[in-house]
């Protein structure tokens, strides 16, 4: 197992944002979250990547606890993510961005010496551009960030968090804000670039089309606690999940999630 | 390594250098002091790319100059490198120790809590008699090596030492925006959390910004305490850091030379302003700050610099 | 024993004149997010307002008390046109841009009032000390204390309850609250904001020339007291919490004793420990001691 959580909880003063998730996950497994706004979903992955520290549980990457540990730590140990809103540097162009994200893969953002190492050596130049190929955003190589079009930006933001060889990859909502007809497109580029690197993913998404065909797993959040786990056709047609978060599909009369 | 940029600056302080002893001595005088400005304002710099303005520079400034003033009245070390050396040294430890707080903080509260800090220092030198109090007291002029160059002559040593030293820092910072540490101004001003969550820790990394700032600022203190050959507490007052930070806002963040051409045009500016217009130089100050803030934000060196670089836009391709 | 007292009465003082000062300067960041260093100049020029003011009345033997009020309303006609001027004129060109640049403006401002106000009044120092004499002074026991300290505690007094109620109570001020609170939700429910911000900086600007006022008689009126009040104000401001109103009030409460304490005890620490105290606070604080907590960014 590659990541193991257990009894994981989290509270804000009197509001419970999660309680008790556990589960394993296998490595390069590919599993899609779903559940509707505030269910947890984003605290869940703050706390595995450092950003919230948990109220309670454990967390184990590799057979390491790492839990309450500070994200920066988290990172360098291995594990990775993408932001529901692409966060990218805006006055840096496609290429800038990766450089800086090549740069400091590896953990040498952590010392004196290191910091003060020369910035482009050939290795992070070349690692740059092969990450901008993998994600095919390289026509946007050198167009400044603030400029890119929505989807491309959720690329970029991507490809930054997979710089650095990380194992395991958490995706918040990556087609969120791309319209219907490509979002497709844009995770089938996405999966297949993670697939050839071997990383294991966890992918929130609220489109449960996407889910079934990209996901071999799903976890159904709803009030802060997983209700369903499992492969995808089977979670999505739980009752408990239908009712709550999928509805069913379109057939005569039906709810649209 | 040594790039066109190099070989220019190299080349623009040795004709510099070479020139100096034709030039008339209070000019000589004036490029001293604007080049220990400088070096602070380059210091200033190296913070304002990645999004901070420190409102308290002055305390290493001060540092550096008081730690000369000091070693030269109670000892009998005269060699003007070693005093340079020991008060950088001196705003380098104040830094390294300050850090740990300070680089906690961005925006107005790191601007504010650097000016408290310079303040406390005044409120130090002020009120201890055997630090000078308001009066401050004399520093005895150096020696070079050995040599113990008088008037004129010793005018001109300092203006070399000056320069020297400019050029050294010049040469290494420009090493320095080339490293990971440098490049990463940008996005720590950009996206904090996105740096952290690549693995980087922001506050090292500014911590280092203000380690090698606050050693710049004590350089420029140093050296300023040996070509006026006096140190006051006011060298620690808002007011020295508000002069330092209007140079680095008119100058520009752009590049190393931007903090010397910038420093020596605005002492130049000041002199001949107070010189014609004693009433009023303040006001045309001012406007001077205003009109760069309000028409060129990014600096008189961004003229320079837009000449050589492209716009960029997003290219029409689809992805 | 009477060392405490005389602490707890100098400390009241000093506390009084500095919530005075720095009122105005919380006011505009709260509202306006700006850092207002030409505050010190609406206090210079509210003080070198008084001093004229004081010269002309008492110059024509009109009753004493009056003189206080007469120079108290000059000043904050001073501080009105000057502060209405400034916004409409200079600030409306800056909205928008990052807060430091903005500070950096008003910097600049106030580096051009500074020559400004050498030409309207020369070089020269100005005693404005009538209607403290005229006050007179009470003893409490062994103690000795000027009327007028104690009249501008109650002003400082007057303006906290005041602003306080006004926010609370009227509907300008819940309108400035609001504005404090989120700016793009106030406007985005019809405030008009711009109005809001001139309004706030006109006021903004006549506290400060009224606390200019309220010192003359204390101070020597001369070059130099603008530079000095400003970085006293941000301290306090710092401490209490920016745009924090209470906050200022106990910030001064707290500078002005520890203050006071210094002055009695150790004076060679009369002028760290006030910024010391700021560091102290912000250590532990990082915004001040009201502040609030900022939202989830992602």
């Amino acid at each position: 197992m590659i990541l193991s959580v257990r009894d994981l909880a989290k509270t804000f003063g009197s509001i419970v944002a999660a309680r008790d998730i556990s589960l394993d996950v296998p490595a390069q497994q590919t599993i899609g979250i779903i559940g509707a706004n505030g269910a947890g979903k984003t605290t869940f992955i703050n706390m595995i990547t450092g950003h919230l520290r948990p109220t309670k549980g454990t967390i184990r990457f590799e057979d390491r606890d790492i839990t309450g540990r500070p994200s920066r730590e988290i990172t360098r140990l291995g594990i990775s993510r993408s932001f529901q809103v692409a966060q990218v540097f805006p006055s840096l162009t496609v290429f800038e961005n990766m450089c800086a994200a090549a740069a400091v893969a590896g953990g040498t953002g952590g010392t004196f010496a290191g910091l003060l190492a020369p910035l482009t050596s050939p290795a992070t130049l070349k690692e740059a551009d092969a990450t901008i190929e993998l994600f095919r955003i390289a026509p946007y190589r050198n167009a400044l960030a603030s400029t890119l079009p929505q989807g491309v930006r959720k690329l970029l933001d991507i490809a930054m968090a997979v710089t650095g060889a990380p194992r395991l990859l958490l995706l918040d909502e990556p087609t969120s804000g791309i319209s219907v007809e490509e979002k497709f497109g844009v995770m089938d580029v996405v999966m297949s670039a993670l697939k050839s690197r071997k990383l294991t993913v966890l992918f929130v998404e609220h489109d449960m089309e996407i889910v079934t065909r990209f996901a071999e797993r799903v976890l159904a959040f709803y009030d802060g606690t997983v209700i369903a786990d499992g492969p995808p056709a089977a979670a999505l047609a739980d009752p408990r999940v239908q009712a709550l978060i999928s509805g069913t599909k379109p057939t005569g009369a039906a709810l649209h999630a | 390594m040594l790039s066109r940029a190099h070989i220019a600056g190299v080349l623009a302080f040795a004709a510099v250098a070479a020139v100096a002893p034709a030039l008339p001595p209070w000019f000589v005088s004036l490029a001293t002091i604007a080049f220990a400005n400088a070096l602070v304002v380059l210091g200033l710099i190296i913070l304002w790319r990645a999004g901070l303005v420190p409102f308290g520079q002055a305390l290493f400034y001060a540092a550096g100059a008081y730690a000369v003033a000091l070693i030269s009245r109670y000892t009998s070390w005269r060699d003007v490198f070693l005093l340079v050396a020991i008060g950088a040294a001196a705003a380098g430890l104040l830094a390294f120790l300050i850090g740990f707080l300070l680089a906690r903080y961005r925006d107005i509260f790191f601007a504010m809590l650097s000016l408290a800090l310079s303040m406390i220092l005044y409120g130090i030198l002020v009120k201890t008699e055997s630090l000078g109090s308001t009066d401050g007291f004399n520093v005895e002029p150096g020696t070079f090596f050995g040599y113990r160059p008088r008037g004129a002559a010793l005018n001109l040593a300092l203006f070399w030492l000056v320069l020297a030293l400019s050029a050294v820092a010049a040469f290494l910072i420009s090493l320095y925006f080339r490293s990971v540490a440098g490049t990463l101004a940008v996005p720590v001003r950009d996206n904090e959390i996105r740096l952290e969550f690549l693995g980087v820790s922001v506050n090292r990394l500014i911590h280092l910004k203000l380690v090698i700032s606050g050693i710049l600022a004590g350089v420029g203190g140093a050296l300023a305490a040996l070509a006026v050959a006096h140190v006051d507490p006011n060298m620690s007052y808002w007011t020295t850091s508000g002069g330092f930070v209007f140079v680095t806002i008119l100058a520009g963040a752009g590049s190393v030379a931007a903090a010397f051409v910038g420093s020596l045009v605005f002492e130049l500016l000041r002199s001949i302003a107070v010189d014609l217009v004693p009433g009023t130089w303040q006001i045309i100050l001012g406007s001077a700050l205003l009109l760069t803030i309000l028409f060129l934000p990014e600096g008189l060196g961004s003229l320079f610099q837009r000449l050589r670089r492209a716009p960029q836009q997003a290219s029409p391709e689809k992805a | 024993m009477l060392t405490a007292l005389a602490i707890l009465t100098d400390g009241l003082v000093y506390a009084a004149y500095l919530f005075l000062v720095a009122v105005g300067l919380t006011l505009i960041f709260g509202v306006m997010k700006i850092l207002n260093v030409t505050h010190g100049s609406f206090y210079a020029f509210g003080a070198y307002g008084a001093a004229t003011a004081v010269g002309i009345y008492y110059d024509r033997g009109l009753p004493e008390a009056g003189g206080f009020l007469f120079m108290v309303l000059l000043a904050m006609a001073i501080g009105l046109v000057l502060g209405f001027v400034l916004e409409r004129g200079v600030l409306r060109l800056v909205y928008g841009k990052d807060e430091v640049v903005i500070v950096l403006v008003t910097y600049a401002v106030f580096l051009m009032l500074e020559d400004v106000i050498v030409l309207i009044w020369g070089p020269r120092s100005y005693g404005a000390y009538q209607p403290m004499v005229a006050a007179g002074s009470i003893e409490i026991g062994d103690l000795v204390l000027s009327n007028y300290d104690i009249l501008l505690v109650a002003i400082a007094a007057l303006v906290a309850l005041v602003s306080y109620w006004a926010l609370k109570y009227t509907r300008y001020g819940r309108l400035l609250t609001v504005v404090i609170f989120n700016r793009e939700t106030a406007a985005a429910f019809g405030v008009n904001v711009t109005v809001v911000y001139t309004v706030t900086f006109v006021i903004g600007a006549m506290l400060g020339a009224l606390g200019g006022a309220v010192m003359a008689p204390k101070i020597s009126v001369t070059l130099g007291i603008g530079v000095e009040v400003i970085v006293l104000a941000f301290a306090v401001v710092a401490t209490g919490g920016m745009g924090s109103i209470e906050g200022a009030l106990i910030g001064a409460l707290i500078v002005g004793i520890c203050r006071a304490a210094a002055v009695h005890l150790v004076p060679q620490l009369e002028l760290f420990v006030i910024y010391a105290v700021m560091a102290l606070v912000l250590i532990f604080r990082p915004y001040g001691l009201f502040s609030r907590a900022a939202p989830r960014k992602i």
